[in-house]
């Protein structure tokens, strides 16, 4: 089991979702699981609620799930994501109000040191 | 038993999508992001595909199947907002409406999962600015006529509205001037709806 809470870093570009995960990597190092997605169901820009959930499953961890989102398609689509799960999971999961990239390397640096998902969204949303 | 009106509704829906998304893109362009005719696309495709099976089910699994397939294939914040508005009629609704009661109670459910999902109402220039007028239409009991009237003032008062959700709200008053797609494109479904119901 997964000690520490999970990043999930929604984008409506898959580059830059790939990119912001690649920073947090870069910076934070490896004792937070990150997952990634964007675009839409054709690879276009958008959002994939169905790559959403896989996203969140792949590093899911009982202690939560921090989503960091660019622009608001990829806020309704998490949502509807979340919604999409199972409801125990569900309850594990925030959103983070803060700008993608400085959200998630906040969100990861605050999960690295083991802090809870409530600490964890706040740190995050010190950037708002 | 293989609920035919169901089905027709869809094609009816899918053909309205199709014939139009060209439109809606131009329309999204002005003042989005430009994909609201692509998304919308690619979810007709995919309700398509599953009609038949959709009609095979139950009224409430039917909803709950054709709102999971636009959730799932959309791709822009339409998908989540058209799917919750089906997925909360499906969890209403076990038996199809058969009077303007039920057909009202049904439009409420879901008009009031789009206003939760998009934490917006009336007056933010979205689809709600049909979708609220056509419910209400339908509460008080309107004709097919009447409702297509309502729909098509709805759609036209979006043009001088001030966007105040999605990307056409960073427009600020640059997003006046134009008509809303997502309102545009509930007129294209209400229109299509209204279709079938006329021709039984």
């Amino acid at each position: 089991m997964k000690d520490k809470v999970s990043i999930v870093i929604v984008s409506h570009s898959a580059e830059v979702a790939r990119g912001t995960a690649r920073m947090v990597r870069e910076m934070v190092g490896d004792d937070v699981e990150v997952a990634h997605c964007g675009g839409d169901p054709d690879g276009g820009l958008g959002c994939d609620v169905a790559a959403i959930m896989d996203a969140i499953e792949n590093v899911w961890s009982d202690r939560g799930i921090a989503i960091l989102v660019d622009l608001g398609g990829s806020e309704t689509n998490s949502e509807m994501a979340i919604e999409m799960l199972d409801p125990e999971k569900a309850e594990k999961i925030v959103i983070c109000s803060a700008p993608i990239v400085e959200g998630a390397v906040m969100a990861a640096t605050e999960a690295a040191g083991g802090s809870d998902l409530n600490a964890v969204r706040a740190t995050a949303e010190e950037f708002k | 038993m293989r609920n035919d009106l169901l089905a027709e509704i869809i094609d009816r829906i899918v053909e309205a999508i199709q014939v139009n998304a060209d439109e809606l893109t131009f329309l999204d362009q002005a003042i989005g992001d430009g994909d609201h005719g692509t998304n919308l696309r690619r979810g007709a495709e995919s309700l398509l595909k599953n009609r038949d099976a959709i009609a095979e089910l139950e009224f409430g699994p039917a909803l709950k199947k054709a709102g999971t397939t636009i959730v799932m294939t959309v791709g822009g914040a339409s998908g989540p907002l058209y799917g919750s508005a089906l997925l909360a009629m499906a969890r209403e609704a076990s038996e199809m409406p058969e009077d303007s009661v039920g057909i009202s109670k049904l439009t409420e459910t879901g008009v009031n999962a789009v206003k939760a999902r998009g934490r917006s109402d009336v007056g933010a220039k979205t689809m709600l600015d049909v979708l609220v007028p056509v419910h209400e239409a339908v509460n008080r009991g309107a004709s097919l006529h009447e409702i297509r009237d309502v729909t098509e003032k709805a759609v036209e008062a979006t043009r001088t509205m001030q966007a105040k959700k999605g990307r056409a709200s960073f427009l600020g008053i640059r997003s006046i001037g134009h008509i809303d797609p997502g309102a545009r494109s509930a007129a294209h479904i209400v229109n299509a709806i209204c279709n079938v119901l006329e021709h039984r």
